[in-house]
């Protein structure tokens, strides 16, 4: 039998586009949840996840390596970036919601730098000044002609979170909207 | 580009994330096995189309999700103003019918 340790290939694994002012980068791995939950379920939930949901339209809240999104009004998105398993911590909660594991449905691009929201209004038409979205906030929204879940994380970096199938079309979207940057 | 507020998420989105739902405030009839083949017609096929202002149910599809409602001027494609889905139809202080274009 076979010995070896198994290694998880993300799809953009090694890709790298952008020059002095931006930097387009695949984003690590990460465990993702999908949740449903109504608002007479969102205490115990935040609890179950060592995370309070944001109510607040667009606003994200963060513990550790773990994030929520607010994507709408009962729907929000989990990003797990170290060891624990999101789903795992859920299943204790004892309220009605309803969570699905897209850990592999996404995958994220991190778009940094000076140029990161030039380069982001190539193909998004949201307003990313400071004003209308400040850093931590996040929605969903379009990147050219796909779907995205953009966060921003800093004044000058943005999590692109698109689904797997169309990471090629996205980072090359980002690619060629980094030329002369 | 147009933009619409979004009702649910609190602020002026861009039309990109949005898809039009059709006319709002059709009410499904409740004995709908009951009603005659012209009723369900009406019902189901026959719509105002008017030139001015129209209530539109519209989705934020690349955003929330939600569906919600909007008056919009079939003219000058201005939103008057959107609200969530359910909410009572709005009173328009304009006249609805052979008004020119603001």
């Amino acid at each position: 039998m076979a010995e070896g340790q198994v290694t998880r290939e993300l799809p953009l694994d090694g890709r790298f586009a952008g020059g002095a002012s931006v930097s387009v980068r695949p984003a690590g791995a990460a465990r993702r949840v999908s949740l449903r939950v109504p608002a007479e379920s969102v205490a115990a939930v935040s609890n179950s996840l060592g995370v309070e949901l944001p109510t607040r339209p667009g606003a994200s809240a963060q513990a550790g390596a773990r994030a929520v999104l607010w994507l709408g009004p009962d729907e929000w998105l989990v990003i797990e970036e170290g060891e624990r398993y999101p789903m795992a911590d859920l299943e204790g909660a004892g309220v009605l919601f309803a969570a699905v594991d897209v850990s592999h449905r996404n995958t994220a691009i991190l778009v940094t730098g000076p140029a990161a929201a030039d380069v982001l209004n190539a193909g998004c038409p949201r307003d990313l000044s400071l004003e209308t979205f400040p850093v931590s906030a996040c929605s969903r929204t379009v990147l050219g002609k796909i779907e995205i879940v953009l966060w921003r994380m800093a004044d000058d970096a943005f999590r692109v979170e698109c689904w797997r199938s169309f990471s090629d079309y996205a980072f090359d979207f980002l690619k060629d909207a980094t030329r002369g940057q | 580009m147009l933009l619409i507020r979004c009702p649910y998420c609190e602020e002026e989105r861009p039309e990109l994330e949005f898809r039009h739902a059709g006319e709002a405030h059709i009410a499904r009839p409740e004995n709908i096995a009951d009603i005659s083949d012209e009723e369900f017609a009406q019902y189901f096929f026959y719509r105002d189309n008017p030139k001015g202002m129209a209530f539109e149910r519209w989705r934020h599809m690349h955003g929330c999700g939600r569906f919600f409602n909007a008056v919009r001027h079939t003219v000058t494609d201005k939103f008057v103003m959107t609200y969530k889905a359910g909410e009572p139809k709005p009173v328009l202080e304009e006249p609805q019918e052979g008004q020119s274009a603001p």
